[in-house]
């Protein structure tokens, strides 16, 4: 037997042999052990809540633009008929606290770990499955009460959570201080607690299946960047999602036993009844970015993974510097883990620790900037093919560029006096978050779409959707950076009411002119997306003539991934070896004869 | 179409530097900085501009490669073969170095400014006033005729906070019931009011007139109507303006008296 690209057997999923029982159904698409399953409930979940998020996103932005507007197409009549047609701001401030938590916990955590690391993980390292597969089922359906809880808090008496993504008490723990801030808070807090449950049995499958399942052959520097960024993400989470755990259940006892862990003497809020005291407002604000600074790189390192691999691909070239990729990644995440408190410049916290914790968060900025320098490195004396999904890739560098800089701003305490809690920060944060990740996150889809329904996007469609994403993102969050020089306030309602932002109106107008753009545009995605999955071009196994595990595997992989034992002769990035005649050398080709395959990979010098 | 692509990301740098030039302009956008009235707010803005000139310089020179490599190795017209290189150990050691030691530096440069700011507190300010923050307004206290603050005497205000020009004003920042955050714009002023904390804040504003006083923290559905101002005053104005609210609140009380 002969194991080669092509594998020896063919095994079809056990879906496509025609009939099949109710329970067969529900355990391969429902209730199903198969990573790629539930990478794909992953992704079809995260996708539909991104619709949502991004709906909030305009809510949030037509109030900036058209303040107090009672003539919202459609949505006026049916929303807010009660305040004759305009948004409340008791609804504005639940729109912006629900956008980022949707985003945040439903969407770009989910997508990235559960979504393609469930996906590649195992096909990537040459792997079966999981190693934990009921687990793995299990950390999908723990984010359904999360669904629920968060979903369903929209529709509660007060609404849903307005304190924040950050939920900072005592605005948060007192039930009586804002309107949302009644059973909305206690169901936002249990939703992020399973999200935290699910996250934290996705982190302990990913290590141990890294660590224990790869193929024979398969070294730990032999992984794709993409398996480094998930499984140092996997570290990241298990040692920061405890913390937030903890502090989640300590606010929700405060809230519904009055054990007063956040609350000082004396805090009342509207009238409140005098609240227990004997806490600190300021405990919360550290357990919460103990575990929500790291998880800002939870959100962006996994997307930094799967471009480096999309860029080295396109590029046709070796990814430059990586063991300098790896171990930037370890540093963004060691360093990510002292660098909370710049969250807390101006929180009333000991000034002394602005200074370390400023020189901290400044020095993150290196390992980033290793990374860009080695994407540069890449893409120079490469041939490079813009295929939509390198596209997207290379925006997300260029993107990252903006969003890592803007950072520095921050970081200088002096300077954050004046551009914290401004709209300078929300450029920042999206310019890593949508202009990153997202980006990433498309050219992922884009990428990997051939491998998981076994047909290929529509190319020129997804081109067209990538130039009106790109040119309205920069349009959205680009001038936000203006705003945030002036001043302007990020989270109010009617920030034109002061003196100093009063002519910053058309400029707004303009940011939300974009936003609907941009949100518009992703209908094109969706269109090509569904359409494809049923009638896209059907590919064979390696689309792309690329080197990792999985585009040996058929696409889609049958369960079990692969028709044959992959063995690994080399790293993931040898495009254009001399050793070959292709320009690609998968990772399970044999070495041609009279090449030792333990020798170190070829070297331009 | 590589070479539509290139000329994408080379819009990246040129519109992205323009929009701050375009900005920045008095005559043409001035969307910039609010007008500093402070004494230590030029340093702020000093700082930011430097750092504005360091990240400005990188990102030309990152996007403006990047879109170069675009152009220059697109497969459609590159001929040459690929550079097969697995990277170089000289550069990342150059690459890791000199940014390390720039950064570093900015870190440093900040310290003294943060120092001034937040952690060296004046001996002598010429005015003491306590600042409290509650959904949704702001209220005042400020020394009696004694010049302490918290005796029977201590006089209150709402809404418009007066300070003398040019002296060193030292507010005791506190909060009544949520986080508020107290943002002076034109001052560069910029401190959480945490409940149980009592955090002092000091500027020293060097023009007389009337400024925004804004909240910058979440503190509830009303966050954005809690609105003040700042009356920078001159002294004898602001003694006048003192001794007329003393007057108005030993009014009031004595009426309170003479109706119980």
């Amino acid at each position: 037997m002969s194991i080669t690209a092509e594998g020896f057997h063919h095994h079809e999923p056990a879906a496509h042999h025609g009939q099949m029982s109710v329970g067969t159904f529900i355990r391969t698409y429902v209730f199903s052990l198969d990573h790629k399953i539930i990478g794909l409930q992953f992704l079809f979940s995260t996708l539909l809540w991104f619709l949502v998020g991004g709906l909030l996103a305009l809510g949030v932005r037509w109030q900036l633009a058209w303040p107090w507007a009672n003539d919202m197409p459609i949505v006026s009549k049916f929303f807010f008929a009660s305040t004759g047609g305009q948004i409340s701001p008791e609804f504005y401030t639940m729109m912006f606290t629900m956008h980022a938590t949707v985003m945040i916990f439903f969407v770009i955590i989910p997508i990235l770990a559960g979504a393609f690391g469930n996906y590649l993980i195992p096909l990537m390292i040459g792997a079966d499955d999981m190693a934990f597969p009921t687990l793995n089922m299990l950390s999908y359906w723990f984010m359904w009460p999360a669904f629920l809880c968060i979903g369903g808090s929209f529709f509660v008496h007060g609404g849903a959570a307005a304190a924040g993504w950050t939920s900072y008490p005592t605005l948060s723990a007192i039930p009586d201080a804002a309107p949302g801030s009644h059973m909305g808070q206690t169901l936002w807090l249990l939703g992020v607690t399973f999200v935290g449950i699910s996250s934290m049995m996705g982190s302990v499958n990913y290590m141990t299946t890294i660590i224990q399942m790869r193929a024979p052959g398969m070294t730990m520097f032999r992984l794709p960047l993409t398996i480094w960024a998930m499984f140092i993400t996997a570290v990241l989470q298990a040692f920061a999602l405890p913390v937030l755990t903890a502090a989640g259940f300590m606010q929700l006892m405060d809230r519904l036993l009055g054990t007063g862990f956040f609350l000082p003497d004396g805090a009342t809020a509207n009238n409140s009844p005098f609240a227990t005291g004997g806490g600190q407002p300021l405990l919360w604000q550290h357990l919460f970015w103990f575990y929500s600074h790291p998880a800002v790189y939870i959100m962006i390192l996994p997307a930094m993974g799967m471009v480096s691999d999309i860029i080295a691909c396109f590029a046709r070239k070796p990814i430059f510097g990586y063991k300098p990729m790896v171990y930037s990644i370890a540093g963004i995440a060691g360093l990510g883990f002292v660098v909370w408190g710049h969250h807390m410049f101006l929180s009333g916290m000991n000034p002394y620790l602005g200074m370390t914790f400023m020189v901290a968060t400044i020095m993150i900025a290196l390992p980033s900037a290793i990374k860009v320098f080695n994407w540069l490195g890449t893409l120079w004396g490469g041939r490079i093919q813009f295929s939509t999904a390198m596209l997207f890739a290379v925006s997300f560098v260029s993107m990252f560029i903006i969003g890592g800089l803007s950072g520095i701003f921050m970081a200088a305490t002096p300077v954050d006096i004046f551009i914290h809690d401004t709209y300078f920060i929300v450029a920042h944060f999206h310019y890593v978050l949508f202009a990153g990740t997202a980006m990433g996150v498309f050219g992922a889809i884009y990428f990997w779409f051939p491998k998981m329904f076994g047909r290929t996007m529509n190319e020129p469609w997804g081109k067209v959707h990538f130039l009106l994403t790109f040119l309205f993102l920069n349009g959205t969050f680009y001038p936000m950076h203006i705003l945030g020089i002036v001043g302007f306030p990020r989270r109010l309602a009617d920030p034109y009411q002061y003196e100093t932002f009063h002519h910053l109106l058309a400029m707004n107008q303009f940011i939300t002119i974009c936003a609907i753009g941009m949100v518009l545009s992703q209908a094109i995605f969706v269109i090509n997306f569904f359409y494809s999955i049923f009638f896209g071009p059907p590919v064979g196994r390696n689309p792309w003539h690329a080197n990792s595990l999985e585009w040996s595997a058929p696409s889609p992989p049958g369960h079990g991934n692969f028709d044959f034992q992959p063995i690994v002769y080399r790293g993931p990035y040898e495009y254009g070896s001399p050793e070959v005649e292709t320009d690609y050398y998968p990772q399970i080709q044999p070495p041609p004869e009279g090449v030792d395959p333990n020798a170190p990979p070829a070297h331009g010098h | 179409m590589g070479k539509f692509w290139s000329l994408l990301f080379f819009l990246v740098p040129a519109l992205g530097v323009a929009l701050f030039v375009v900005s920045a302009d008095a005559n043409l956008l001035d969307h910039w900085f609010p007008t500093d009235v402070s004494e230590h707010g030029h340093v702020i803005d000093g700082l930011f501009m430097m750092i504005l000139w360091l990240t400005g310089a990188v990102f030309i020179a990152t996007e403006v490669c990047l879109a170069a490599f675009l152009w220059r190795y697109d497969a459609r017209s590159n001929r040459d073969a690929i550079k097969f290189t697995h990277g170089s150990h000289t550069l990342e050691v150059v690459w890791t170095i000199v940014p390390a030691a720039t950064l570093l530096f900015i870190a440093i440069y900040q310290m003294n400014a943060w120092a001034d700011a937040k952690i060296r507190q004046p001996k002598n300010p010429g005015v003491e006033i306590e600042v409290r923050a509650r959904q949704f307004e702001w209220r005042f206290r400020y020394p009696g005729p004694d010049g302490k603050l918290y005796t029977p005497d201590d006089i209150h205000f709402d809404s418009e906070l007066h300070v003398p020009v040019d002296e060193e004003v030292l507010v005791h920042l506190k909060s009544e019931d949520v986080l508020h955050s107290f943002f002076l714009p034109n001052l560069r002023v910029k401190q959480d009011a945490v409940p149980g904390m009592v955090i002092p804040v000091w500027f020293k504003p060097t023009k007389e007139g009337a400024w925004d006083l804004v909240c910058a923290e979440l503190c509830g559905w009303g966050h954005y109507k809690m609105r003040g101002r700042i009356v920078v005053q001159s002294r004898e104005d602001f003694n006048a303006w003192l001794a007329g609210v003393r007057e108005k609140q030993l009014a009031t009380q004595s009426e309170q008296t003479a109706a119980k």
